[in-house]
């Protein structure tokens, strides 16, 4: 017995939670590494600048943190309050990572409480600074544990069924499965990327605030680096998991590139708009999804009609991966541009519209990440489980999934305006003049 | 013993765990916005923000260990009290969520605000008392399985007395210990103000404790017999329950020996909860799911025993040394470190 509308708000319910929830948690992923390394930088060249860098990006790390970790464990409770059938089936074949994914996180947890409060009770950088690694391991390895549950979604193996009942289970069978690598591996790097970005998004505000503090000079090169490197490993995945798709969900590959016909030396199909089975106004890349799906311009790449027609994922992913993409290339451009700019020293990167292009850097790439996990969860339906269960077969009977949405909605929204307004208050009433002046008082023993 | 016991050993554990820590940051959030109405914030504010900054996300983490834990171990109750829960527990966690976020942006962000601290304090009775709905529930008597699938029947659980009972002794229990704990904390802060105002909360909160917690012992005689008598023959455990409950409360009384009060509370507790949860054995969820039908594979089991084990072999040093470095640091418990971001 399925109850139409509890599948229908359940999905509702479970993307609006997970698109405000990944926000916070590619910020959680991606930021601790980035201040491990400024602490690094800071301790090895002995440069205090790097230091307050990596202390004022973790005191506004701890407000996203926060709305992370509440949204986290809604996201937990609601798996099984939404989607009861899924987890019974995935409790007895995936719980494994879910499990893993707690220790992590308690790690991380702790190690970041220790860190925070103690800022000058050792002696050395150094000490403190270890405090970070677990911090850092602790963040990335939870977002591989969970990205490993959901890669089992999309190739699940590691288990048989013998007459309904589930035989044979192999829990780490389950987690090695074939999406698991490029997933895991674009996750990581993606989330890295967007955390630089952001970064520099701020501190191009405070150029184009006004500020020439070379304070926000060093900032902005270290992460400019850093994003370049990390846009750059994401683009080489994602072409791995181009190949992933090809190979293990073809489907999902055909309904992203609109690619219709199974043919030889297939074309990439870029923008475009779809109007009926006419697509109109698209730029074609002569075998280029070949080449992205097999890396052989002449090779065969399955189209959609080879599918039966409840089983095809719908059509209007492709926009979401031309979005992911576009965003992808254009960061790779900018922090490429901006290094060479800084080497060469061309004075155009002072500029204001170039400031304003970064700045831009950072919300886009959350845009980026966003479009990536619709294009990836919506481009697995009408499954749950690939090819086993169906989204229907998983989800809850029980009523009052409609009003719930509507309290969760309000919940985010208090949440999101509540972490903006007081990460502006934070910096704003301390801006980096004033912290460095402070430090230094301190340092004289005027004021401790 | 077999790995079904030692599951739901593991877990209940951690909920303990959970119970414990959860009390003393909910009840310090209500104690605190208590004293901001009475105009003694003064009194309470520092020494509750001193143990609660670097703690308070670990306390989260034990309730999703929870969770996380019995869906492994338990694949089944996902099926049943998913289906069911669907309205409480999403109450639960939009309150867990207004709290936990609320105290980052309080504590990092902001000055203080009498509404937001209000609405803390109030968020955290609540929250037990949302959560606590599942204890009753799982006494079994408000579901019933209708084209297979579990339905709960709403107007049953709220008008038995048995469900308030249980809301009642966890709001009390919350308090209970939370005064305790900070009556401990502030006195080893030097704080002496605080600790006599928050021992007068401890014994002003110890009575409610007892009612309630022996109410509930003669209505679960009324509403599930089996149980009842499961309980009564474990009745040498929760009279030593009892009996360290009066010593705690003696010790509390005399204004003596705070440290071993804390004890001796974490122990009354801890024999009440085991003990409650042995009575509730093979029960999972009165009277459809047992914890032998409802375990997973064996498999899964072992991989999930062996992650646990290794996993605690990083989380025990590393909350030792969180230990170490605040709750057992002279200079931080007194407020003459403060070394914060």
């Amino acid at each position: 017995m399925i109850n139409e509308s509890a599948v229908f708000w359940s999905r509702v319910l479970t993307e609006v939670t997970l698109s405000f929830h990944i926000i916070y948690a590619t910020i959680g992923v991606g930021i601790p590494l980035m201040i491990m390394i400024a602490q690094w930088v800071g301790y090895k060249n002995n440069d205090e600048h790097y230091i307050l860098l990596a202390r004022r990006w973790t005191r506004g790390f701890v407000i996203t943190v926060a709305v992370g970790v509440v949204t986290g464990t809604a996201i937990g409770l609601q798996l099984s309050l939404l989607w009861p059938n899924f987890m019974e089936l995935a409790g007895q074949v995936i719980a494994l990572p879910l499990f893993m994914e707690t220790f992590a996180f308690f790690f991380e947890a702790i190690f970041l409480g220790i860190y925070l409060y103690t800022w000058d009770r050792f002696d050395s950088q150094k000490k403190h600074m270890l405090l970070l690694i677990p911090v850092a391991i602790g963040a990335s390895m939870s977002a591989v544990f969970i990205t490993i549950v959901n890669s089992f979604m999309n190739a699940p193996q590691g288990f048989e069924i013998l007459d309904g009942e589930l035989v044979n289970i192999q829990p780490l069978i389950a987690m090695f499965n074939p999406a698991m690598p490029t997933k895991v591996a674009h996750v990581l790097v993606t989330a890295y990327m967007t955390s630089a970005f952001i970064l520099a998004s701020i501190t191009a505000v405070r150029f184009l605030k006004g500020s020439d503090h070379i304070y926000h000079k060093k900032a902005m090169y270290l992460l400019m680096k850093l994003g370049l490197i990390f846009s750059i490993a994401s683009a080489l995945i994602g072409d791995f998991s181009g190949k992933y798709l090809a190979e293990y969900q073809p489907e999902k590959l055909a309904a992203a590139e609109w690619h219709f016909e199974t043919e030889k030396g297939a074309p990439l199909t870029l923008f475009g708009v779809l109007d009926g089975e006419e697509i109109k106004y698209k730029i074609t890349v002569p075998y280029a999804l070949s080449i992205l799906a097999h890396s052989n311009p002449n090779a065969e790449v399955i189209g959609l009609n080879e599918f039966p027609e409840d089983e095809i994922p719908p059509l209007y992913i492709h926009y979401l991966f031309n979005i992911m993409v576009f965003i992808g290339m254009l960061m790779v451009l900018v922090s490429l541009v901006y290094l060479m700019a800084k080497s060469r020293r061309w004075a155009f990167i002072k500029t204001k519209w170039f400031n304003w292009v970064v700045v831009l850097g950072g919300p886009l790439s959350i845009i980026a990440i966003e479009a990536g996990w619709w294009l990836a969860e919506v481009g697995r339906q009408p499954w749950i489980l690939r090819g086993l269960m169906r989204t229907e077969q998983g989800a809850t009977t029980s009523d009052n999934v409609d009003l719930m949405l509507v309290l969760f909605c309000i919940l985010y929204l208090v949440l999101g305006i509540g972490s903006i307004i007081v990460l502006r208050r934070m910096f704003r009433s301390n801006p980096i003049e004033k912290e460095i002046a402070d430090r230094e008082s301190e340092k004289g023993g005027i004021a401790r | 013993m077999n790995l079904e016991i030692l599951g739901i050993s593991v877990l209940w554990i951690f909920l303990f765990g959970y119970v414990i820590v959860a009390s003393i940051d909910f009840g310090a959030g209500f104690f605190n916005a208590y004293s901001l109405l009475t105009n003694r914030s003064h009194i309470l504010t520092e020494i509750i923000k001193r143990y609660l900054s670097p703690v308070w996300e670990v306390t989260n983490v034990f309730l999703v260990f929870f969770f996380v834990g019995i869906v492994g171990f338990f694949p089944q109750t996902a099926f049943y009290y998913g289906t069911v829960l669907l309205v409480p527990v999403s109450i639960s966690l939009i309150l867990l969520a207004v709290r936990g976020s609320y105290y980052a942006f309080e504590s990092y962000g902001s000055t203080g605000h009498k509404g937001y601290a209000f609405a803390y304090g109030v968020a955290g009775l609540l929250i037990p008392a949302s959560l606590s709905v599942v204890l009753t529930i799982s006494e079994g008597g408000f579901i019933e399985i209708v084209n297979g699938k579990p339905v709960l029947d709403y107007w049953k659980l709220y008008t038995n007395p048995l469900s308030w009972s249980i809301v009642l002794l966890s709001i009390a229990a919350v308090l209970y210990i939370s005064a305790v704990f900070l009556t401990w904390y502030a006195w080893k802060a030097k704080d002496k103000k605080a600790s006599d105002l928050m021992r007068r909360y401890a014994l002003i909160w110890a009575a409610p404790l007892i009612i309630t917690a022996v109410g509930i012992v003669i209505e679960m005689r009324g509403h599930n017999e089996e149980h009842y008598e499961r309980m009564v023959s474990l009745w040498p455990m929760f009279g030593l329950s009892g009996i360290l409950f009066l010593l705690t409360v003696w010790f509390i009384w005399r204004k003596r020996n705070y440290g071993l009060s804390v004890i001796l509370l974490i122990l009354q507790f801890a024999l009440a909860f085991f003990s409650y949860g042995a009575s509730h054995y093979p029960y999972l969820l009165y009277p459809y799911l047992t914890i032998h039908d409802g375990f997973t594979n064996e498999e899964m089991a072992i991989a999930l025993v062996i992650a646990f084990i290794a996993g605690l072999c990083l989380l025990l040093p590393s909350i030792y040394l969180l230990f170490r470095l605040f709750l057992f640091n002279k200079d931080y418990v007194t407020g003459e470190r403060n070394d914060h971001a």
